[in-house]
């Protein structure tokens, strides 16, 4: 079988974990290529619809990169964020995702190991999950 | 010259649609009038076979309420759309997948096993015996429609042309379309036929809701004594008034919140919500403020949220047919194997 490479969506706040990822970068430290960077005004610029809607396009694990407690630009972005990673969690678990797929970190500008570290360690978590399941809708014609 | 046909059908529904078109009261007669009703299972007797008969595109208008549950439905459905010219979504069942829709957190197998199987207690059939599509009897061949594993919104299945919203339409708004369509007035094919704001914009008691709600818990609505003049979001209630469409009474105050209860939703979402649920999610995480937050671990701000019962039931009570994941997946199914 192929080795699976999971799609992973990076949701990073420009103010912090953005930085941070470029730091990273421009320190030559290595991660896993997998995420797919897009740059938020702020983490709490993230509706719960954009991660419902990369679940449906075909993407395995959402990170959303936030400020530390008490450092948000807008001083409380961040709280709405870990509030409604929260209410996510629960739901993705009644959709029967597994929760472990959407995560968020606080990440600061000058992180840039941290986020490395931390990006590594979902890409593994989501490696061992495997692919998220894609439903097929069509329907049999008996009743089995 | 002919009168317009008109046609109603009715899939995974309650009922309640029919009634709605009922509760035109005096106006339904006037409207009797005006047209050609040549198809209403519910109302009148009518066989499929008289569709069927029929050429493409006769029908006029059709309107079908209910969501689509079965093979038989999804069949006429198709039917329906060869023959009519318009095709109206007639509901929330219809628009969005409504009440049944929610079926959608289980599959045949589940909802078997709770009907006829070992799980529901009062059922008495230990070999299992479940509905099958083919039976052999001694007069021939017995045969029932398929049961599918999701609950499908009508527009999922066959084109459609407009939608009414609501669990039920109000008849205002039944009566407006048709008059509408009967002036020979086509709006934008896809158009939802009820007011494009947000039930809070047109709320009685918009006044009273504050500039920032910072709720400290949520409640149900049987742990409290409802304000019945105050803004429930503001009372701590989950409101679905801020994405919901409004309509649902022609003043535009709000069926429910009239009878002091919150909006579920039923009128489906605002052109600007994509997912009801998500979307709703992030709303009432948003207003949840909760002091000296920023010293708080997170276990502490999740006690919190878990005030929250049900997000994914409260959430998409009438939407989860037409979510962006539109059923529950399997995540899990692989670690049994």
């Amino acid at each position: 079988m192929e080795k699976f490479e999971p799609k992973i969506l990076c949701l990073l706040c420009k103010w912090c974990t953005y930085s941070g990822a470029d730091l990273a970068g421009t320190s030559r430290m290595k991660y896993p290529p997998n995420g797919i960077v897009v740059k938020t005004l702020c983490s709490s610029r993230v509706d719960a619809q954009h991660v419902m809607e990369a679940f449906q396009q075909g993407i395995d694990g959402v990170f959303i990169g936030g400020c530390h407690p008490g450092d948000c630009h807008y001083q409380t972005g961040n709280y709405k964020t870990r509030r409604r990673v929260i209410l996510l969690k629960k739901t993705m678990e009644q959709m029967g995702i597994n929760p472990e797929r959407l995560t968020l970190e606080w990440i600061s500008a000058s992180e840039g190991k941290r986020f490395a570290r931390k990006i590594k360690e979902f890409t593994s978590k989501i490696k061992d999950l495997g692919p998220l399941p894609e439903y097929d809708f069509t329907e049999s014609t008996e009743n089995k | 010259m002919a009168k317009p046909k008109v046609g109603f059908y009715w899939c995974a529904s309650c009922g309640g649609c029919e009634e709605a078109i009922v509760d035109l009261h005096e106006d339904l007669l006037v409207v009797a009038e005006k047209i050609d009703i040549v198809f209403w299972p519910c109302a009148m007797d009518f066989k499929y076979q008289d569709v069927r008969d029929m050429s493409e595109n006769e029908i006029d208008i059709t309107f079908i309420n209910g969501a689509i549950r079965t093979e038989e439905q999804e069949e006429m459905a198709n039917l329906l759309r060869e023959k009519s010219k318009i095709l109206i979504s007639f509901g929330a069942c219809s628009q969005i997948g409504g009440i049944p829709g929610l079926a959608n957190f289980h599959d045949r197998d589940s909802i078997f096993q709770s009907s006829y199987g070992s799980t529901c207690p009062s059922v008495d059939n230990p070999d299992f015996i479940v509905p099958q599509t083919k039976t052999d009897v001694p007069e021939g061949e017995l045969t029932l429609p398929a049961f599918h594993n999701t609950v499908k919104s009508t527009d999922q299945v066959v084109e459609v042309d407009y939608y009414l919203p609501g669990c039920s339409p109000a008849p205002y708004l039944t009566l407006n379309a048709i008059n509408t369509l009967l002036a020979g007035k086509r709006p934008e094919k896809g158009t939802v036929l009820a007011p494009v704001k947000a039930l809070c914009d047109t709320c009685d008691r918009k006044d009273s809701k504050p500039d920032k709600i910072m709720l400290k818990d949520i409640k149900r609505v049987s742990e409290v004594e409802l304000d019945p003049e105050e803004c429930l979001l503001a009372q701590g209630i989950i409101c679905m008034g801020p994405i919901t469409r409004s309509g649902c009474t022609q003043g535009g105050e709000g069926r429910c919140i009239k009878a002091n209860m919150p909006c579920r939703g039923c009128y489906g979402p605002i052109p600007e919500v994509q997912d009801v649920g998500a979307s709703m999610i992030s709303a009432i995480a948003s207003i949840i403020g909760i002091e000296g937050e920023e010293n708080m671990s997170d276990e502490h701000v999740e006690k919190i949220m878990d005030t929250v019962v049900d997000p994914a039931g409260t959430f998409y009570r009438f939407s989860l047919a037409t979510s962006y994941l539109r059923r529950k997946l399997n995540d899990y199914a692989k670690d049994n194997n």
